[in-house]
């Protein structure tokens, strides 16, 4: 493996710890931010989604969109444009590639419930009311690839708001079809999608 | 009952009688709705898509054929999951007006079409291999690769589409044993190409426009 990720375990394993030197390139001060909000193992907490095992073309494209201002929803108008701002193409596929290499938990946060109908939306769709089948893009497992990103274990809340997001109208990825993929989902969809896909492994 | 709560008791019956009563328009927007529905998968403009799964481009393709891949994902002549569901609940007109529709679209080749060894894909495309019994593709899907009734146009497809089909011919078309259908006719051709020759067709074919 020619990139160096040793380096970037160190700096995201030790918070605080004195930043050796030999970091070059990358930008400690700003690694070290990912820690604070989505964990020293990556996986996510409260408003931060699970970074380990997300697609690392994805995480590029949304660092790319937050220091552009493209992404805009409000959490990451709060939190990611700033974190995002000074982070080089280098240090952002980098970092990009250690986070999917981490091996990603399961939030389990949803309805128990409902998991089955997410299934049904999720693999099949609801052709009567022109709601496409999500695993077209992300995979049977929700497992995401190349910019698509991986959904399966997202918790419950994180899921549920980005869904809602997309129909109020924030941008995400230029191009993408998930504005139209939300605008066609009501709130019972949308319930039942974020609670089946938190539960997938 | 007050005269502004009559009124617009009034205005929501009126409301509701003319949107009842508008088959002209509502079917237009049944039209709209699953053309957009199509597309969210199959592109915006129709040009195909890389999702988890390939797309395949739909501008431009001939009406024929997209009726007869629709109707032989009902009849499982032709294995995917995902499209026997969204076939299934199209009727014979829809299927009809979308497939009008998508022939009159003309995008350019997704990401500009395939790369590789498109001299060796023109090769095979116009001359065919005698030697491992291949025919020139354009025999059939003609020299443009436009195609014709049910044999699809060619031009502009995505190339990896255009791989896996032909890889994957003999497990994925032709399915239903009781219903034998035009797929059987690819079928030698796509077991006498090798993988190198399918990557070089298949080049070839999705930089045409």
């Amino acid at each position: 493996m020619k990139r160096n990720w040793s380096k970037l375990v160190v700096l995201l394993a030790f918070l605080g710890a004195p930043v050796s030197s030999r970091a070059g390139s990358f930008e400690p001060a700003t690694i070290r931010n990912c820690t604070w909000c989505h964990g020293t193992g990556a996986q996510g907490y409260t408003v931060a989604p699970r970074l380990a095992g997300q697609r690392a073309l994805y995480i590029e494209s949304q660092l790319r969109g937050y220091a552009a201002h493209f992404r805009d929803n409000p959490l990451s108008k709060q939190y990611m444009w700033s974190a995002a701002a000074n982070v080089g193409s280098g240090t952002a596929r980098d970092l990009a590639e250690y986070l999917e290499s981490l091996p990603p938990k399961t939030a389990g946060d949803g309805d128990h419930a409902l998991a089955s109908r997410g299934e049904a939306i999720f693999l099949q769709g609801i052709p009567e009311a022109n709601i496409v089948a999500c695993q077209a893009c992300h995979g049977p497992s929700g497992q995401g690839v190349r910019e698509i990103p991986r959904l399966g274990g997202m918790s419950y809340f994180y899921l549920k708001r980005r869904l809602r997001e997309w129909g109020q109208g924030y941008h995400s990825t230029p191009g993408s079809p998930m504005p139209i993929v939300a605008g066609s989902l009501g709130p019972a969809e949308i319930e039942a999608l974020a609670s089946y896909l938190s539960f997938v492994r | 009952m007050s005269v502004i709560g009559a009124h617009s008791a009034l205005r929501a019956a009126i409301l509701a009688v003319v949107l009842s009563a508008g088959p002209g328009a509502s079917r237009a927007d049944e039209l709209q709705a699953k053309l957009t529905y199509c597309k969210t998968c199959h592109g915006l403009s129709g040009q195909g898509y890389h999702g988890y799964y390939t797309m395949p481009r739909l501008a431009g393709q001939q009406p024929d054929y997209i009726e007869n891949q629709l109707r032989a994902f009902i009849e499982h002549r032709r294995k995917n999951e995902i499209m026997a569901n969204v076939a299934h609940v199209l009727s014979p007109s829809m299927v009809a007006a979308l497939a009008h529709h998508f022939r009159e679209l003309n995008p350019p080749p997704l990401d500009g079409g395939g790369r590789g060894d498109t001299a060796l894909g023109r090769h095979i495309f116009e001359e065919g291999l005698p030697e491992s019994n291949v025919p020139a593709c354009s025999a059939c899907h003609g020299q443009d690769a436009k195609g014709q009734d049910q044999i699809p146009r060619l031009a502009g497809q995505l190339p990896d589409y255009i791989y896996s089909k032909l890889v994957n011919w003999a497990s994925e078309r032709g399915q239903n044993k009781s219903m034998p259908d035009s797929s059987a006719v690819m079928g030698p051709t796509s077991h006498n190409l090798t993988k190198s020759q399918i990557s070089a067709v298949a080049a070839y074919v999705a930089g045409l426009r």
